[in-house]
């Protein structure tokens, strides 16, 4: 009890500000063949500032349509994603654009670099599709990833850590308020995962932004503040250890 | 082939198929002249060509030997043909086709030519005086020393096709003969006829060029000139000719146009060695066939046995080559033959319509 | 067995599921197919129909009696020759108008003509008495019928108001022909008597007398297939011309079955790593990868075929009115459909899928089963690709000069053509990376960048398609500058050339000699300036001896292209000739060379004084003065003149002249009627070629849009991380669009002076060498104009559909791209 005080008293303030994300009842179905199957059906979920989160669960219940909807890559059905105090749940095709620009950054599994562009290209585009570039935060950015010797290099010529690494590099340039990452390490083995996991805590602890991380590993997500688990289409609350950083 | 119409014309009569085409050929005068009875025939006017008749033709036959006894035969045709009557056209537009045919019979071998032209030009013809009738380089046609007036008693002939050439003098030792009545020569019951006379006293001597091998022959010639404009019955469908060199000196024509009634048409003309002739009717004459022979794919009956009662003729004949086929734009069998029996000689058979 | 059959179903699911691929597959080998099999059938319908043209006059080997000099010989020397045992049948052909067209008209006489000739088949059937005796007939296969706009049984009125016979149609008729008798050819053209030929049935027996001893030299034995000879050298390069135009478009055809096997064969890389896995053997997976090309072909390539059919019968007028103006080779007009050109059709479609096909082939052949799924390394095989590239294209560069340097034929002439159209489709990838490069370098801002870098990485995916626009370009302008030349050109030669008011032909020496009479009594005729003709053969070649008279009208106006100062002087004297460019080429003959005649008496030698352009005259030309002609050539007829006469003035003497003279004059002619009917050969020629340009685009476009096709399902996981990185869908198909449209324009800028070249290389190599004469060059900036606007148009379309499917992917399709499973 009094551990789940403190655990609520330390966040009371975040919560009493508005938080960064409030997702509420949100539904999601795709069509199939065989007629529409729902994948979200009124999944609520909230984020503080600067708030880490696991999203876990089974393969296929959803996690990555949840982190699309969030990352304003596609549309929701019903229910409401508030980033920042802003609805963006019914926002236009270019509002999500600017939303994605300019709000949050995403990295997936993989495909997150500009195939065209070396890695120094990579890092700095949507900082400057934004309008917000830093040299000196990019900079520093790129050392805090290891990232210097290998700036001319393009994406395939890249390892999947080093793509990976990139790949947050690009994101966090941007100063989002808020990152997604749709297991960023599935395609990595346990030593690199573990490798970039720490190098990404850093940078996210240094941009200062919420972290939204969908993972299948136990051990990854016991390194975020807070775990949740996607089942049957819902978000339940997981009362999973907080291992300190 | 493509001139097969104009051997329908011609000779409409034999050919079934054609005599039906043709019909009016043999029905209606279409405006040229008739042939009718008691008309005297006019020479030497008559020996050229009678435009206004629509048919016409010249026909040279004869039986030859060799230095060595072997016997030939010779046969020189010259066919007009008009395709409207009225007065000649002057050059292309003449109205008259002209067709040649040569051949040599050896008891071995039959060739023949055929060949083409137009009227009008100059490529085909015939002058009644001096007697001049030929067509390409193909001739019958009075000698160049024969006096202007001899008419046909003196004549040369001249002819080539593929691996074979002749030329012929020929010299008649007897006058012409008029057939049938007068040179009225009735076809059919129903009074088709044609103006038809012969010299059939021709002596004919000359030389052979029989694939580049020159042959010196000579023998007996007989000479045809019809005209007519409607010489054939729709029921007519072929005729049997003969012409007979008797050893003795005298001759004999025999015909039947063979009819689908059944009531076949016979005529004939005895003509004695001075020329007098004596017509013979129907049933004076039997003409039956005693052996066929398959040739260019029909049967074609190369024997017979001839009969005249009046004079006392009954004879078979052979002949030199049963094969003595005309393959023709319009086919017809036309060869030597030779006869045993009460009398014997040689002489010429020609069978249309088989 | 069914180790191959499992296989081949599997390979084949691939295009179920990439219908895009297919149709650029399809299409591609489709339209390839067409174009080479469709200029295939137009060359063998028109070759076919030079044989049935030949055997009008022969079969089974007859030959021709033509005149020694002059066109006709009075009839009595075919009696003359019939009488000597000669088997001859007379024709006698000519021109006639009809409505301005001309058409051939040739009389025979049907009895004599050789039965294994096609005339003497031709009235099998129908009935020789309806054909020779009045009005006769004439006899003309159905697509003259339908040229002249008649029906069985019509009578048509010749321009010189005499009216054929009735026509009937038939379909063993000779092509191009109007078949009468004789008779009635003669009336008709007004030429009671008299034959252009002597058609020999066989050859005379040895017995029979010498052709000498019976027409003295009137005539001159044709050797047996001269005249075929002669039109099958004469049309040659026009036919060449048709072939290479066709193996352009079947190469850019086969650009794009390369491209889509190669796409094809990479998306199924992983397919037949899994294949080789589970056990299928090399030899079966051989089997069944040629089996699938195989069938691909044989699909594809029958529609080519059928298509190929449709487009010959679509061309098949105007090659055929072009032959016939530029050679007189008439082309029957209905084509046939024949089984070998159908399997030959198939076989290029097999054998063009195989070449296209090979590379993947092989390395699908050649793949290991394990090797890591890596990406492929495009860009170290790029540069490598670029630097062979453009070493490959110096090559083709240097061999296309060192055909012009050292060649001098028709073949080096395309070979030069081909070298620089190879060399500049290597070329063109390098050429435009760099300017990308060049764009990316300069540019800042990232969306910018992104594009050039992207457009870049794009290049080898769409450089086949780019390529083929490049040489459809190229073709456009180069072709589209040398007929515009020519057509300027020409309009103006034409006007120098026909000086004079009027042209007329009388019948015969005689009337030519009374109407003379006639003409000096006007006061209108400013000048009668008769000429004279007749044929000789130089160093085997047909030549045309032209007698004029060296009047001031074409001192001053005759065109030439090189002269000597005396070369009229030389001329009147009878001692001198002026010589077509043809003929100057030909035997390489220039100013003060020697030309050695052949006349009847002997060899006359003249110098050369001038030459002078003779556009599209197959034949070669001298022209000496008239007298010199006549002397020389007694036979010649001196039958055609011209006149001058005040222009306001020249329809009241012609129809003063018929009125006086009618049949007399055979044939009379106003310079403009002459005029529209020389420009409208050329027309007829040029609308074929501009078809086979139209169509070569045509075929580009579609490879572009096929390129687009195929790489848009590559396409969308470039594009999305930067739609991931926050811009919209809209943006980015304008970025994709502007894309194309770049490219395109880049590649029709760089078409331009390629197409120059080309242009450059047609006048004055492979025009030279195919027909004897130079045009000049010349250029037109209106037209770069055209083909730029063209370019934007063809890109905008192509990639229209492409697009749209961009536009339309869903968010959730694309952010699947990222999605794990995948
Ligand atoms: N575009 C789509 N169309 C149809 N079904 C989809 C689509 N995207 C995802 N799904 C389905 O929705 C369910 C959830 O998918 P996803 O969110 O990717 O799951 P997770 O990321 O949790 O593995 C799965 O069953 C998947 O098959
Ligand atoms: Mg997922």
């Amino acid at each position: 009890m009094t551990d789940a005080a403190t655990r609520d008293d330390a966040r009371k303030p975040a919560q009493v500000e508005a938080p960064l994300l409030r997702v509420s009842r949100l539904n999601k179905s795709y069509p199939t063949p065989q007629g529409p199957v729902a994948v979200l059906k009124g999944v609520d979920l909230t984020l503080a500032r600067g708030e880490s989160v696991a999203l876990m669960g089974e393969s296929g219940s959803g996690k990555s349509t949840l982190l699309h909807l969030v990352g304003g890559l596609d549309q929701a059905d019903d229910g409401e994603i508030v980033i920042d105090g802003v609805d963006v749940t019914w926002l236009s095709d270019t509002g999500r654009a600017a939303l994605r620009r300019e709000t949050l950054a995403v990295v997936f599994q993989q495909f997150n670099l500009i195939p065209s562009l070396n890695l120094q290209a990579n890092v700095a585009f949507q900082a400057r599709l934004a309008g917000r570039f830093d040299p000196a935060w990019t900079d520093e950015l790129i050392h805090r990833l290891k990232l210097q010797d290998l700036l001319e290099r393009y994406p395939e010529q890249l390892s999947g850590g080093q793509q990976q690494r990139a790949a947050i590099g690009r994101a966090l340039a941007v100063r989002p308020r808020l990152l997604l990452a749709d297991e960023p390490t599935g395609n990595l083995d346990e030593a690199t995962a573990d490798d970039f996991m720490a190098l990404a805590l850093d940078v996210v602890a240094a941009t200062g932004c919420a972290f939204l991380m969908v993972t299948h590993s136990e051990r990854l997500a016991a390194r975020l503040q807070r775990q949740v688990r996607l089942s049957a289409g819902q978000v339940r609350l997981s009362a999973g250890v907080i291992n300190q950083p | 082939m493509s001139a097969k119409w104009i051997f329908f014309a011609a000779l409409a009569f034999t050919s079934p198929a054609l005599a039906q085409g043709y019909a009016g050929l043999g029905d209606d005068a279409g405006g040229f002249e008739r042939v009718v009875p008691g008309k005297p025939l006019v020479f030497p006017q008559d020996f050229g060509a009678h435009p206004k008749f629509r048919t016409e033709w010249w026909y040279v036959t004869a039986n030859l030997t060799d230095e060595t006894g072997a016997s030939y035969g010779v046969q020189w045709t010259l066919f007009r043909q008009a395709s409207a009557p009225g007065e000649e056209r002057q050059g292309w537009a003449n109205q008259n086709v002209w067709m040649g045919h040569a051949a040599v019979t050896s008891a071995s071998e039959h060739l023949f030519a055929e060949t083409f032209a137009r009227g009008g030009v100059g490529q085909a013809g015939v002058t009644a005086q001096p007697f001049r009738a030929w067509i390409d380089d193909w001739n019958f046609s009075a000698q160049d020393n024969a006096p202007p007036d001899s008419g046909l008693s003196r004549v040369k002939l001249s002819a080539s096709g593929e691996n074979f050439r002749y030329a012929f003098d020929l010299v008649a030792d007897g006058p012409l003969v008029r057939q049938g009545d007068n040179g009225f020569s009735l076809k059919s019951d129903d009074g088709r006829a044609s103006y038809y006379f012969s010299q059939p006293f021709y002596k004919i001597a000359g030389v052979l060029t029989l694939r580049g091998k020159e042959i010196k022959l000579s023998g007996r010639a007989w000479m045809d000139r019809e005209w007519s404009t409607q010489y054939l019955a729709a029921s007519q469908k072929g005729w049997d000719w003969f012409s007979l060199h008797f050893s003795g000196g005298e001759k004999l024509m025999l015909f039947r146009m063979r009819d689908t009634s059944g009531r076949d048409f016979r005529s004939g003309t005895w003509i004695s060695a001075d020329g007098a002739t004596q017509k013979l009717d129907r049933d004076d004459i039997a003409l039956t066939p005693l052996e066929q022979t398959p040739v260019a794919g029909r049967s074609v009956p190369t024997r017979w046995r001839l009969q005249v009662k009046s004079r006392g003729l009954d004879v078979e004949t052979a002949p030199l080559n049963a094969a003595s086929f005309m393959a023709t734009s319009f086919p017809y069998w036309e060869g030597p033959i030779a006869f045993h029996g009460s009398q014997q000689g040689k002489g010429y058979l020609e069978m249309t319509g088989y | 067995m069914k180790q191959i059959f499992w296989t081949f179903v599997t390979l084949l699911s691939h295009w179920r599921r990439r219908p895009g691929n297919f149709f650029a597959l399809f299409v591609g080998l489709a339209i390839a197919t067409a174009l080479w099999s469709g200029v295939q059938a137009l060359n063998a319908q028109a070759r076919k129909s030079y044989d049935r043209a030949a055997s009008v006059f022969s079969g089974g080997g007859a030959q021709s009696l033509v005149p020694t000099s002059g066109a006709t010989i009075p009839q009595e020397l075919f009696v003359k020759l019939r009488l000597a045992g000669w088997k001859v049948s007379p024709a006698l052909e000519a021109t006639v108008l009809v409505r301005g067209t001309p058409f051939q008209l040739i009389g025979v006489e049907p009895l004599t003509l050789p039965r294994g000739g096609q005339l003497g088949g031709l009235v099998d059937g129908g009935d020789f008495s309806a054909f020779f005796a009045p009005p006769g007939q004439v006899i003309a296969p159905p697509e003259v019928l339908r040229d002249l706009g008649a029906k069985d049984g019509d009578r048509i009125a010749l321009d010189t108001g005499k009216s054929l016979p009735p026509l009937r149609s038939s379909a063993q008729a000779p092509p191009g022909l109007l078949t009468v008798d004789i008779g009635v050819a003669q009336t008709l053209l007004g030429r009671p008597g008299q034959m252009s030929r002597l058609i020999l049935r066989q050859p005379p027996d040895n017995d029979a007398p010498s052709l000498a001893s019976v027409v003295g030299n009137a005539l001159r034995l044709l050797p047996a297939g001269e005249e075929e000879a002669d039109l099958k050298r004469l049309t040659e390069s026009f036919h060449l011309n048709l072939t290479a135009f066709g193996l352009l478009a079947f190469l850019v055809g086969l650009f794009i079955v390369h491209a889509a096997f190669g796409l094809a064969f990479e998306q199924r890389l992983g397919m037949v790593r899994t294949l080789r896995a589970v056990g299928v053997s090399t030899r079966a997976l051989a089997a069944a990868l040629f089996g699938e090309v195989a069938l691909l072909a044989l699909v594809a390539g029958g529609f080519g075929v059928a298509a190929g059919f449709w487009l010959a019968s679509a061309l098949l007028p105007n090659v055929a009115a072009s032959l016939d103006a530029l050679y007189g080779a008439r082309v029957a007009g209905g084509l046939t459909l024949d089984p070998t050109w159908l399997l030959s059709g198939l076989g290029i479609a097999l054998v063009g899928a195989l070449v296209a096909a090979a590379g993947g082939l092989a390395k699908a052949l050649r793949l290991p089963i394990l090797a890591a799924a890596q990406p492929f390394a495009w860009r170290q095989a790029q540069q490598v690709f670029m630097r062979r590239r453009a070493w490959l294209a110096l090559l083709a560069f240097g061999a296309a000069f060192a055909a012009y340097l050292w060649g001098d034929s028709l073949y080096t002439g395309f070979a030069a053509l081909a070298g620089l159209l190879f060399g500049a489709a290597l070329l063109l990838p390098v050429l435009l990376s760099a300017a990308l490069r060049l764009g990316e370098s300069f540019s800042s801002a990232p969306l910018v960048n992104w594009f050039w870098a992207d457009s870049r990485q794009q290049l080898p995916g769409l450089a086949l398609a780019l390529t083929a626009l490049l040489l459809a370009f190229a073709t456009n302008v180069g072709v589209g500058g040398m007929v515009e030349g020519f057509r300027q050109t020409f309009a103006h030669w034409l006007d120098e050339r026909l000086a004079a008011e009027v042209y007329y032909e009388a019948a015969g020496a005689p009337e030519a000699r009374r109407i003379e009479a006639w003409l000096a009594t006007r006061p209108e005729v400013l000048a009668v300036l008769p000429s004279a003709r007749t044929s000789v053969r130089l160093s085997g070649w047909p030549t045309e001896i032209f007698g004029m008279t060296p009047h001031e009208t074409f001192r001053a106006h005759f065109p030439m292209i090189d002269q000597a100062p005396d070369a009229w002087e030389a001329l009147q004297r009878g001692d001198g000739a002026l010589i077509s460019e043809q003929l100057a080429r030909r035997l390489k003959l220039g100013l003060g060379s020697s030309l050695d005649l052949p006349t009847a008496s002997g060899i006359w030698r003249v110098k050369v004084g001038g030459v002078f352009p003779d556009y599209g005259n197959p034949r070669g030309q001298a022209r000496i003065d008239i007298d010199a002609l006549t002397r020389h050539w007694p036979d010649a007829p001196r039958v055609s003149y011209g006149l001058r006469v005040a222009p306001q003035e020249t329809p009241r003497l012609i129809a003063a002249m018929q009125a006086e003279f009618g049949e007399k004059i055979v044939r009379i002619a106003d310079q403009a009627a002459i005029k529209k009917i020389s420009t409208r050969i050329f027309e007829h020629t040029f609308a074929v070629t501009t078809a086979l340009n139209t169509l070569t685009l045509v075929v580009s476009a579609i490879a572009l849009l096929a390129s687009l096709t195929t790489l848009g399902d590559t396409r969308l996981a470039q594009v999305a991380p930067v739609w991931a990185s926050g811009v919209s869908r809209r943006r980015l198909a304008q970025l994709e669009f502007l894309r194309v449209l770049a490219l395109t324009a880049a590649t029709a800028v760089l078409a331009v002076p390629l197409g120059l070249g080309l242009s450059w290389c047609l006048v004055a190599v492979v025009n030279v060498q195919a027909f004897g004469w130079r045009l000049p060059f010349e250029i037109f900036p209106w037209q770069w104009a055209e083909i730029l606007a063209l370019a934007l148009l063809t890109a905008a379309i192509a990639s229209i559909a492409p697009i749209l499917r961009f536009v339309r992917t869903t968010p959730a399709q694309l952010a699947r791209i990222f999605a794990n499973e995948r």
